[in-house]
């Protein structure tokens, strides 16, 4: 099948090379980082994690949404996710990918990665994280590719794959809880400790990963001649609408425990992010551009007129996605350094070594989709033809 | 063809035989027992313990800007002197009163605290928590006595454990540190670090077991810094402590510091 992504028009090859291009300067400037070490990232004693860590959250979230239009199709018969469970499973094998390569690119030691299975330690959540993501990883991979082979011969999906797909299901929702708790079992960072991070996790990634899939879709329906389906797009609108809610429901929670306990740690991290806090506001545009895109999300989701017209529908998506994006892959991270354990603020700011790494890892991901992605389409309209 | 799988077949059978042989020999290969005697002059305890007199540690501090014990840990053990304060390495450090107490600090507590640095070190917390994130057992909990150790060579350089710890005891190596280090002043008897991996104070585990008494406490001129089991009521800690109140630092955190703050 790989032979699909072989054959395509000049935009097709100039995607690729674009992609390839931003990865190998990502690649050059992970050269650097192995050479000089994490000095040239914006990281520091204080703030020890940063935008690495953060891309790393943001997309198990896209990736274990695969499980929105896996669960309704093969749990529920819902017909019209048929045609775009593949896009699904595709894009969670490029979401995990990047993922793993983000854990990759913010290790001091890369080279001596093997040590988490040379000494396995079960009481570390960093454990347990890289047990799920390999298996969703594997799990994705194969589950796509078999059922794609058995469409393309227009056959039935063999046997043994169907335990796989109700496994992958509750694993989807496992590799974004036991991502929280990396998160929500630390002492000592009032913002991350609270035990709705998996709930605010999950919800916001049933709200970001959908609507990245309706923006491929769309670009898939204009691009080549295989239709992911508007009854797809509109299920899935649907999903998104109820999981941003969920969301924004959940993050408004907190903000309430924070604010009316009126206890310091737990409001500190919520001022610095929306006012700053002792002279330092990194964030504070960030935060309120992503409010302003999650209000906007929901003004252009919640009323059906608004959620069913094709335009705003692409405009409440992009909200969705960068709005989510911004409060996980911008803000959470870097808010539970800020302030440090001495209750005192470094700042921030990642340098453009580091950038071009992330936008690298990123291209790498998206590589992979396009391929895959590819190969799916392709077999899809040889089916049709 | 047929010839070929065979042979094909001959030569990866023999491969796989070979490399599972080697684990195998190795477990035989490997001798059992203990391979080094420990040193009957040793230290021994069941959980360490440090007190800070910040009395007598404040008035040397005023007389003289004493840092001896800083001066003296960090050059035993080649912790380099990196100037960028977002990417220094600190086993031991001073910090204000507000920081290093956040939590029960005050604006009304006498002058003498409010200005006065304290001293802070990895607290050997009874129940420490950047040994349950650390993924490799890279830092871990030192069964007999309780020292929290760092195996900087097992060190994948991932962070969990700084992000866990909320004393802010562990510093990363942001480069190479080597650089950082006189030549003429590395102690060759202790290993220096490379770039990537995670440090912190380990309370002289070298010297303990050789029955000495850790760096920064040996330096102190005033015994300012008194160390010893706090499992043993006879020891002298122990002792101190019950006829002073001392502080510990987040103790509502429930990680269990061992050391311990006199005012």
């Amino acid at each position: 099948m790989l032979e699909k992504a072989l054959k395509g028009g000049q935009k097709y090859w100039s995607l690729l090379l674009g992609l390839a291009i931003l990865s190998g300067i990502g690649f050059a400037c992970f050269m650097l980082q192995l050479n000089q070490g994490l000095r040239i990232t914006g990281m520091s004693r204080d703030v020890s994690w940063g935008f690495y860590i953060a891309q790393f959250t943001f997309l198990v979230g896209v990736a274990a949404s695969a499980v929105m239009v896996v669960l309704p199709y093969y749990l529920h018969h819902v017909k019209e996710f048929g045609r775009i469970t593949i896009l699904g499973e595709f894009l969670a094998v490029s979401a995990v990918t990047m993922c793993l390569l983000f854990i990759v690119v913010d290790l001091g030691q890369p080279m001596r990665l093997l040590n988490v299975l040379l000494h396995p330690t079960p009481n570390s959540i960093l454990f347990w994280d890289m047990v799920v993501l390999n298996g969703y990883l594997f799990l994705n991979a194969v589950i796509g590719w078999t059922v794609l082979s058995a469409e393309r011969k227009e056959m039935p999906p063999p046997k043994w794959v169907k335990p796989l797909i109700y496994v992958s299901i509750p694993w989807a929702v496992s590799i974004h809880t036991v991502t929280a708790f990396l998160y929500a079992g630390l002492p000592g960072r009032h913002f991350w400790l609270t035990a709705i991070m998996a709930a605010r996790f999950l919800a916001s990634a049933f709200a970001s990963g959908p609507s990245l899939l309706i923006l491929l879709s769309f670009l898939i329906r204009k691009r080549t001649n295989f239709d992911p389906g508007t009854a797809a797009i509109e299920k899935l609108s649907k999903i998104v609408t109820y999981a941003m809610i969920t969301s924004v429901f959940f993050l408004l929670l907190e903000v309430f425990t924070a604010f009316y306990s009126k206890i310091p740690g737990h409001m500190h991290g919520f001022i610095y992010q929306f006012a700053g806090y002792e002279g330092h506001a990194e964030l504070v545009p960030f935060m309120w551009l992503s409010v302003i895109l999650s209000v906007t999300a929901l003004i252009l989701l919640i009323p059906p007129q608004f959620r069913n017209n094709e335009k705003l529908l692409k405009i409440a998506c992009i909200t969705v996605f960068f709005g989510l994006y911004l409060e996980k892959g911008v803000g959470l991270v870097v808010t539970g350094f800020i302030p440090n354990v001495f209750d005192k603020v470094t700042p921030y700011i990642p340098t453009v070594p580091e950038l071009a790494i992330t936008l690298g890892v990123w291209a790498t991901g998206f590589l992979i989709m396009a391929i895959l992605y590819k190969v799916a389409i392709g077999v899809k309209e040889e089916i049709r033809a | 063809m047929e010839k070929d799988r065979r042979e094909f077949l001959k030569i990866g059978g023999i491969s796989v035989l070979g490399l599972s042989a080697l684990p195998v020999f190795q477990a035989l290969a490997q001798e059992k027992g203990p391979r080094y005697k420990p040193d009957p002059k040793a230290l021994k305890g069941a959980q360490w313990a440090m007190i800070v007199d910040m009395k007598k540690c404040w008035e040397q501090q005023d007389k003289r800007q004493c840092r001896d014990c800083i001066l003296a840990c960090h050059k035993i053990h080649n912790v380099p002197d990196i100037p960028d304060q977002k990417r220094e390495i600190k086993w031991i450090w001073l910090e204000e009163y507000k920081h290093a107490f956040p939590d029960q600090a005050h604006e009304y507590a006498p002058e003498k605290v409010k200005e006065n640095p304290f001293m802070l070190l990895c607290n050997h917390c009874s129940n420490p928590p950047c040994v349950r994130v650390c993924p490799t057992k890279a830092t871990f909990k030192r069964k007999p006595d309780g020292i929290v150790m760092m195996d900087f060579h097992r060190c994948i350089g991932c962070r969990y454990c700084m992000a866990g710890c909320p004393y802010g005891a562990r510093s990363f190596n942001w480069g190479d540190p080597r650089p950082y280090l006189k030549p003429e002043d590395i102690n060759m008897t202790y290993p220096t670090r490379r770039k990537g991996v995670v440090e912190k104070c380990t309370f002289c585990y070298e010297r303990i077991d050789e029955g000495l008494q850790p760096a920064c406490v040996e330096a102190c001129k005033v015994k300012a810094l008194i160390f010893g089991d706090i499992t043993n009521p006879n020891s002298e800690v122990r002792k101190i402590l019950s006829g002073h109140y001392s502080l510990r630092r987040k103790i509502e955190l429930g990680t269990g510091p061992n050391v311990y703050y006199l005012i």
